[in-house]
């Protein structure tokens, strides 16, 4: 099997899921962007909307959701929402750390970086800790090989890591205790 | 320090902003071409420019324009592709967060070029604070008059939308890439029709680079000709590289393209040399190129001083040379392991295989498998000539290029580091420390005698 197609959550997560007022605007101005009859396209920003709504991940509600705003087979949501893996298909933490491993990472450090986090946060990469605060997955290039090694967390990048920064940033975000997203909304 | 068309003003304090933009020259070529020019003569700048498209393939910009149909009553579009995803790159990210209006510029002049009314801006879903700083930019010069119906009374209409997408390095290959924006998987099509001819919503459109849509600025602003004086033979004008792995200085430099090797690598000007016991290995253009020795990177097999241009690195093809590619590029010392290195690019691959076809969707698999235990001191004699094997069968068999770009890493790996992968089989309790080069760097023909 590839890996670009993975299975979708059907067991966990049956919480009810609507957008907000505020998203459903967001969502009916992106709409407009396209041409008549291209809706279609607000696909996958929409699809960063619910997830944002759904403390960061994708549950068969949520998706549903974003079919009926769209006017779309549901089917249609769960082949894009699989595809794409900044779409996370299971519960995950509070924050979820991107901690990048491709080759430019790798030469200046990153497996260390991650073998540090997976003993400090007790996880391995794709693991989710105990208390539900941290979501530790390893991703692909992320354009930031000059600062290298780093990791995203939200819409933020942290850069040049090093085992000192990682765990002050850790302690940080362990203090602050408010959940994250990438549409940093 | 060469010529900065593009860097020019990127430490000028209040670049990112309208009014800092427009104080430091931002916005003529916006004005040269709707008020001074016809769309025939700013594609004919543009050709005459020499420009190639700086994602990564290097295909003339001028002619690629000079293919788009033009079907009446039909519209099209310009789409600027800012997914930068081929590893080693970044210097889109940084021109995007530091300069903004120039990319809105050259995407206002390409658009009167191609009579494109709306276009859209492809950027990755990591970017997406960079997005954010892109729809405001996009609002200042909406705001400002820039955008919207008849710019600066010419009758040119002009919108432009930020698209993020959601993680998937094959949204950069141009038909993947309108597959998404069309909000769908992101599988390539089967090229012809191409996007010039039937793109997005099956209408004709150009697809370019961010640093292409860039360049298009000093281009109409100065001439295509004066443009064209910058660099050697058919690598014109400036490239910018960015600049990673084991150097002193990494970042994003705007090179003239012809600029040495030896002097990207060593002067302090550029990445300052090593960082660390010697250089070992250099991939100048982004994971998808030949990796190569660093004696072949600095001299090409000839013994002929190698340039940073796209000629030059491409010198001696695939059994010598390299390829310029995106300008991503990373260089290695001699602490890292070629066989490490290679199980993580082709990781990479595997991850990124958008499954349509078999060769690349399992063949990544298959070569990731054997590197995984080659790396782990569990490979076989066999392994290496079993990689080569596959490899060749992915090359050339795909619909899109991501299946000869995950065979190119591991074929030039085998062809330029075949010892270290022997290495591997012959001594695997000398690898099972993933840092084994770290501690007793490989050396080429010693290391049998001795270990």
């Amino acid at each position: 099997m590839s890996a670009r197609t993975r299975p979708i959550t059907t067991t966990e997560g049956t919480r009810p899921f609507a957008f907000s007022e505020a998203a459903l605007a967001e969502c009916r101005a992106l709409m407009a962007r396209y041409p008549e009859g291209r809706s279609k396209s607000a696909l996958i920003p929409i699809l960063h909307i619910a997830q944002a709504e759904n403390d960061g991940w994708l549950s068969v509600n949520a998706m549903d959701a974003v079919a009926g705003v769209l006017g779309l087979q549901r089917i249609e949501v769960y082949e894009v929402a699989s595809f794409y893996s900044m779409f996370n298909l299971h519960p995950v933490g509070t924050y979820v750390l991107d901690v990048c491993r491709t080759t430019p990472c790798m030469l200046r450090g990153s497996d260390d970086v991650i073998a540090h986090l997976e003993r400090k946060l007790g996880v391995h990469c794709g693991g989710t800790t105990a208390d539900g605060m941290f979501t530790l997955k390893g991703v692909e290039c992320l354009g930031s090989c000059g600062t290298a090694p780093m990791l995203q967390c939200g819409a933020h990048y942290h850069e040049d890591l090093t085992i000192e920064r990682a765990d002050a940033l850790i302690d940080e975000l362990r203090a602050r205790n408010s959940r994250t997203n990438y549409t940093d909304r | 320090m060469g010529r900065q068309l593009l860097f020019e003003h990127i430490n000028t304090p209040g670049i990112r902003g309208l009014e800092g933009y427009r104080a430091n020259g931002g916005y003529r070529s916006v004005e040269k071409a709707l008020r001074t020019m016809s769309p025939e003569a700013v594609v004919e700048e543009v050709k005459a420019s020499g420009l190639r498209g700086r994602g990564g393939a290097g295909f003339p910009t001028g002619m690629k324009w000079s293919f788009l149909a033009k079907p009446p009553g039909v519209p099209r579009y310009l789409v600027v592709n800012a997914d930068e995803s081929e590893p080693g790159t970044f210097k889109d990210r940084y021109l995007m967060e530091r300069i903004p209006h120039l990319m809105i510029e050259g995407m206002i002049t390409s658009s009167f070029a191609l009579g494109a009314n709306t276009s859209y801006i492809y950027i990755r879903g990591e970017y997406f604070y960079v997005a954010r700083i892109l729809e405001q930019a996009v609002a200042e010069a909406r705001a400002a008059g820039w955008l919207g119906r008849n710019i600066l009374g010419s009758g040119f209409d002009h919108e432009i939308h930020v698209q993020v997408g959601a993680g998937a390095y094959i949204c950069g290959e141009e038909t993947a890439l309108l597959e998404s924006l069309e909000g769908k998987r992101g599988n390539p099509r089967i090229k012809p029709p191409f996007p010039a001819v039937k793109g997005l919503y099956g209408c004709p459109t150009v697809v370019n680079n961010v640093e292409t849509i860039a360049a298009v600025v000093p281009i109409v602003n100065d001439g295509g000709a004066e443009y064209a004086k910058i660099g050697v033979g058919r690598s014109t004008g400036t490239k910018l590289i960015s600049a990673g792995g084991n150097i002193k200085r990494p970042g994003v430099y705007e090179i003239e393209l012809g600029l040495s090797c030896d002097e990207f690598i060593n002067s302090d000007e550029y990445c300052g040399g090593v960082d660390g016991r010697a250089f070992k290995a250099v991939v100048p253009g982004g994971s998808s190129v030949p990796i190569v020795p660093y004696e072949l990177f600095l001299r090409t097999a000839a013994g002929e001083p190698r340039l940073m241009s796209y000629e030059s690195l491409a010198d001696g093809g695939f059994v010598s040379g390299t390829m310029l590619g995106s300008g991503g590029f990373y260089a290695y010392n001699d602490a890292q392991c070629i066989v490490r290195s290679t199980w993580n690019h082709t990781r990479f691959y595997h991850h990124e295989s958008c499954g349509q076809c078999s060769p690349c969707r399992e063949g990544t698999g298959w070569m990731e498998k054997v590197l995984e235990r080659l790396e782990h001191g569990e490979g076989r004699t066999e392994d290496i000539d079993l990689l080569w094997d596959i490899q060749r069968k992915i090359e050339g068999n795909t619909i899109c290029p991501l299946g000869d770009a995950a065979a190119w890493p591991v074929a030039s790996a085998i062809r330029h580091f075949r010892e270290e992968f022997e290495y591997h089989v012959r001594f695997p309790q000398k690898v099972k420390d993933p840092k084994h080069f770290a501690k007793e760097p490989f050396v080429r023909n010693a290391n049998f005698a001795t270990a």
